[in-house]
C-alpha cells in the first residue's frame, strides 16, 4: 500500500524521540564540559615527570638527567640541563638531577618515545588536554616544576601501568638489596683467612649505584 | 469615498502607463500585475467581494505566471528590444489611433443610461445568490467556459508531449 | 432466515443509535461559553479602545487585531524554529540548542540578532528594486492570509463573506514573489530554481483548492465562521461533527496537508530551498535579514495553512467533547494548530526529499484525480444525509470505498516499476 513505508518511518522517528528521554542508547550526546567522556586508560597527551612523593617534588624526581629522551625526541621538544653537583634522591643515593627540564607542549606530538626509552621510569604520559591559553609564546612551554607530578597521580591516570612499574622497581630494589647483602655476607666471611704478604691492595671500589632496569617499562 | 476611488484609479492608470513605457519586459509584466491588483481593489471598493478575490486569485496568481513564463521562454527582455524611431508619420498615426479609441469609448460610456445618483443603494449580492445565479440561469455560460478551459489544457498537454518526442529544438 | 431477522434488527437499532445525525435527536448543540476566560479578549479590547475617542474606534480595533496577530505569530514563528531544532535533535539522538538560556529558550533571539547583523550582499548586476521587494512581498502576502481565520469564538480579524477565497488569493500572490526573487538575483541557477519552485507551487495549488471545495460545498458558505459553525455540535456529547471524522473529510484533510507541505516549501518538498539543490535555489543571492524574511514567510505560510486546515477540517475553535467546553475556544484552536505544526516537524524528520519529477507526478497523477473523486464523494455524502437505519451503514461503506479504492489503485499505479529495494553488499 502506498504510504505504509512512510507510516513505518514515522513510527521509528517517534520511538527515537520518546526514547531519547529515558534510553541512553537513543541519546548519545555527551554534554561537554559539564559531563566529560570516560577516557580510556591508554589515552595520552604530553609527558610529565614522576616524583616519588608530593611533599618534596624536586628532591624526589626519578629523572637523573641522562638526556636520552632529549636525544630521542623526534620534534626535539625536550630541553635538559644537567646539574654539576649531586643530591640524594628518594632512595637516599646521591644522584645527578636536572636543573632545567622543559618540554614545549605546543611542539610535542605525543609519540611516547621518551617514555619508551627512559631507563628510570622517570617520564610518563599525562592525560591533561584542557590547556588552552591565550599566551602564544611562553605559556605552553612547561618547566620542571610544572611537569613534576607525584606517583599517586600516575596511579590515578594509568593504574595498570603504574602498578607494573612499581612492582618492577620494587623487585629490582629487592634484587639489588639481596645482592648487596650476599656481597656483604661474602665479604664478611672473608677475614677468617690470615693476613697474606704485605701486597698493596687496591682501594675497594664502592658498590655500583641503583641496578640497571632490564628494559623499557611497558 | 471619492478619495479612495481616486487612489485606486491612479494606481490602475499609473501602473498601466508605466507598464507600457518600461524598457525591461519583466518590469512591464510586474507592473501589469500591479494593474490587475488595482482592478481587484476597484471591485472591492464597488462591493463585489467574490469578483475581487477571484480577480486576485486568477490574474495575480495564475495569469501573471503565464505572462512571465512566456516572456522568459521567448527571452526578449532587457537589451534586445529594438527602439522604433518616432518619425512624423508614426507620431501622427499614433495620435489619431489613440483619439479614435478614446472617442469610441467616450461615446459608448456617455450614451449608456447608467444611474449615477441612485435613490437607494444597490442591493448587495450575497454569495448564495451569486452561486444560484451562476448555476441556474447562467449555467450554460459556466459549462461552456469550463469546456473551453479543459480543451485548452488538454491542447497544451498534447503540444508539450509532442514537442518532447524530439521534434522540438534542444534546450 | 429466522436468524437473520434479529441480527438485522439489532444492526438497525445499533446503527440508529450510532448515526443519528440525520434526525439530530441525540445531537448536542454547542451552548456557547460565557465564562470570563472566553470573553477576556473582548474585555481587553474594550478596555484598550475605551481610552480612545469614539470616532477612531474602528481604526483602534483593526490596529489592535493587527498588532496581536503580528505579535502572536511572530512569537510562534520564533519558538517554532526552536521547537523544530530541538525535536529534530531528539529524533536524531542529540539535544537541540540548549546553551542559550534554559533549554535554549533564547536561541530564536540569538538567531535573529545574527540575521540582522549579517552583511546584506546584493549582486552588482541584480535588479535592486525587485531584489528588495521579493521577500517583503512574500512576508506580506503570507501575513495577509491570517486575517480571515477565526482564532476563537469572538476572535476574527475580518469577517469576509468570501473568506476562504481571500485566503487562497493571498497565497497565490506568494508565487509571484518567488519568481521575483529568482529573477532579480541575475543568476542563471537562481532563475532555473525559481522556475522549478514555481512549477511545484502551481502543481500543488490545484489539489489544495480542490480539497477545500467539498468543505465549502457541504458547509454552504465561503465564510470561515459559517464553516466553523457548521462543524458544531456533538453526537452523544463526545463525537464532534468535524469534517475530518467523515470519509471525504479525512481524505480531504490528508490531501490538504500534503498540498500544504508543498505550498510552504516544506520537507519532503523542500527542493526549492535545499542547500544541495542548485546551491540554495532562488535564495542563493540573499543573505542576512532578507534570508531570515524568506524563512519567516515560509513559517507564516505553514502556520496560515495549518490554521486554515484547523478551521476547515478540525472544527476550528470547537471543543472535541461537550463537557470540555469550559476551556476557552482560542486554547482549543492553539492546541489543534500546535498539533498540526508538530506533525509537520515530525514529517520533516522522517522523510527524504522528493525529486522534481516525483513531486510533479505525485501532484498531477495522484492528488488531482483523488481530489476530484473526493468532490464526487462529498456530493454523494451530502445527498445521502437523509438515509436512515441500515442505509447509514451503506452510506458509510460507499463513502469509505470511494476513498480507499482509488487510493490503492492510484498508489499501485504510482509505484509501478518500483520494486522493493534489494541491497547487494560488496
Amino acid at each position: 500500500m502506498l504510504g505504509s513505508g512512510i507510516l513505518q518511518g514515522l513510527a521509528v522517528t517517534a520511538k527515537n524521540f520518546l526514547g531519547s528521554y529515558h534510553d541512553p542508547a537513543r541519546y548519545t550526546t555527551v554534554e561537554y564540559p559539564e559531563v566529560k567522556q570516560q577516557l580510556p586508560e591508554a589515552f595520552r597527551n604530553f609527558p610529565f615527570l614522576v616524583t616519588e612523593n608530593a611533599t618534596d617534588p624536586m628532591g624526589t624526581l626519578r629523572c637523573v638527567a641522562c638526556q636520552i629522551c632529549e636525544k630521542e625526541c623526534p620534534p626535539q621538544c625536550i630541553f635538559i640541563e644537567k646539574s654539576k653537583d649531586k643530591k640524594p634522591d628518594a632512595n637516599g643515593k646521591l644522584q645527578i638531577y636536572p636543573v632545567v627540564f622543559a618540554i614545549d607542549t605546543s611542539v610535542c606530538m605525543s609519540c611516547q618515545i621518551c617514555v619508551e626509552v627512559c631507563p628510570f621510569d622517570a617520564i610518563k604520559m599525562d592525560q591533561v588536554f584542557e590547556i588552552a591559553t591565550t599566551d602564544r609564546f611562553g605559556a605552553l612551554l612547561l618547566n620542571r616544576e610544572q611537569l613534576a607530578k607525584p606517583n599517586e597521580y600516575f596511579h590515578q591516570i594509568h593504574p595498570t601501568e603504574a602498578a607494573e612499574v612499581d612492582a618492577r622497581l620494587a623487585a629490582d630494589r629487592k634484587a639489588a638489596e639481596e645482592k648487596a647483602k650476599a656481597a656483604a655476607a661474602a665479604k664478611a666471611a672473608l677475614p677468617a683467612k690470615p693476613a697474606p704478604a704485605p701486597v698493596a691492595k687496591p682501594a675497594v671500589v664502592p658498590p655500583p649505584t641503583a641496578p640497571q632496569s632490564p628494559g623499557p617499562a611497558a | 469615498m471619492n478619495l479612495s476611488f481616486a487612489l485606486i484609479a491612479f494606481l490602475i492608470l499609473a501602473s498601466a502607463v508605466l507598464a507600457a513605457t518600461r524598457r525591461d519586459l519583466i518590469h512591464s509584466a510586474l507592473l501589469l500585475v500591479g494593474n490587475w491588483l488595482g482592478v481587484a481593489f476597484f471591485y472591492l471598493w464597488a462591493g463585489a467581494e467574490f469578483v475581487a478575490f477571484a480577480q486576485a486569485l486568477v490574474y495575480v496568481g495564475a495569469i501573471s505566471m503565464v505572462v512571465l513564463f512566456a516572456v522568459l521562454l521567448t527571452r526578449r527582455t532587457r537589451t534586445e528590444l529594438p527602439l522604433l524611431v518616432a518619425t512624423r508619420d508614426r507620431v501622427v498615426s499614433a495620435v489619431l489611433g489613440g483619439l479614435a479609441v478614446f472617442g469610441v469609448l467616450a461615446v459608448a460610456v456617455l450614451r449608456t443610461p447608467l444611474d449615477i445618483n441612485p435613490a437607494k443603494p444597490a442591493a448587495s449580492v450575497s454569495m448564495l445568490s451569486l452561486g444560484q445565479q451562476l448555476m441556474g440561469p447562467h449555467a450554460a455560460a459556466v459549462l461552456i467556459v469550463g469546456v473551453l478551459l479543459t480543451v485548452s489544457l488538454l491542447g497544451a498537454v498534447v503540444l508539450a508531449s509532442s514537442d518532447a518526442d524530439g521534434k522540438g529544438e534542444a534546450p | 432466515m429466522i436468524a437473520v431477522t434479529p441480527i438485522l434488527s439489532v444492526a438497525t437499532s445499533v446503527s440508529e443509535w450510532m448515526f443519528e445525525r440525520a434526525t439530530h435527536s441525540l445531537t448536542l448543540v454547542a451552548t456557547g461559553n460565557d465564562r470570563f476566560l472566553e470573553r477576556f479578549p473582548l474585555l481587553l479590547r474594550d478596555w484598550i479602545t475605551g481610552h480612545l475617542p469614539e470616532s477612531l474606534g474602528w481604526l483602534a480595533v483593526s490596529l489592535l487585531a493587527i498588532v496581536v496577530i503580528l505579535a502572536a505569530f511572530g512569537l510562534l514563528f520564533a519558538y517554532l524554529t526552536l521547537a523544530e531544532r530541538k525535536i529534530l535533535g531528539r529524533i536524531q539522538n542529540r539535544p537541540g540548542p540548549n546553551r542559550t538560556g534554559w533549554f535554549g529558550l533564547l536561541q530564536p533571539f540569538a538567531d535573529g540578532i545574527k540575521a540582522v547583523t549579517k552583511e546584506d550582499v546584493v549582486p552588482r548586476e541584480a535588479d535592486a528594486v525587485l531584489h528588495f521587494l521579493a521577500p517583503v512581498l512574500l512576508v506580506a502576502m503570507s501575513l495577509l492570509g491570517l486575517a480571515v481565520i477565526p482564532f476563537g469564538r469572538h476572535l476574527l480579524a475580518a469577517n469576509l463573506e468570501a473568506g476562504v477565497l481571500y485566503f487562497f488569493a493571498a497565497g497565490a500572490a506568494t508565487e509571484l514573489a518567488v519568481f521575483m526573487a529568482g529573477w532579480a538575483s541575475h543568476n542563471k541557477y537562481s532563475l532555473l530554481a525559481a522556475m522549478r519552485a514555481l512549477a511545484q507551487l502551481i502543481s500543488y495549488e490545484l489539489p489544495l483548492l480542490l480539497s477545500v471545495v467539498p468543505v465549502v460545498m457541504l458547509a454552504g458558505s465561503l465564510s470561515t465562521t459559517h464553516i466553523v459553525d457548521a462543524q458544531g455540535g456533538w453526537t452523544f456529547g463526545w463525537i464532534p461533527h468535524w469534517h475530518v471524522l467523515t470519509p471525504w473529510g479525512f481524505a480531504g484533510f490528508l490531501m490538504f496537508m500534503i498540498a500544504a507541505l508543498a505550498e510552504s516549501n516544506r520537507s519532503p518538498f523542500d527542493l526549492p530551498e535545499a542547500e544541495s539543490e542548485l546551491i540554495a535555489g532562488h535564495l542563493t543571492e540573499y543573505s542576512g535579514f532578507k534570508y531570515a524574511l524568506f524563512f519567516m514567510a515560509e513559517y507564516f505560510g505553514m502556520c496560515g495553512l495549518s490554521a486554515m486546515a484547523v478551521t476547515l477540517f478540525l472544527g476550528g475553535w470547537q471543543a472535541p467533547c461537550a463537557f470540555l467546553e469550559f476551556i476557552p475556544s482560542y486554547a482549543w484552536f492553539t492546541v489543534k494548530l500546535l498539533t498540526l505544526l508538530l506533525g509537520f516537524i515530525w514529517i520533516r524528520a522522517t522523510l527524504p526529499r522528493l525529486r522534481m519529477d516525483q513531486l510533479t507526478r505525485l501532484a498531477w497523477k495522484f492528488l488531482v484525480p483523488l481530489t476530484l473523486l473526493n468532490l464526487a464523494n462529498a456530493a454523494f455524502w451530502s445527498l445521502s444525509a437523509g438515509w436512515s437505519g441500515p442505509l447509514q451503514w451503506v452510506r458509510w461503506a460507499i463513502a469509505v470505498a470511494v476513498v480507499v479504492g482509488p487510493f490503492l489503485f492510484l498508489g499501485r499505479a504510482l509505484t509501478a516499476g518500483v520494486a522493493p529495494r534489494t541491497y547487494r553488499y560488496a
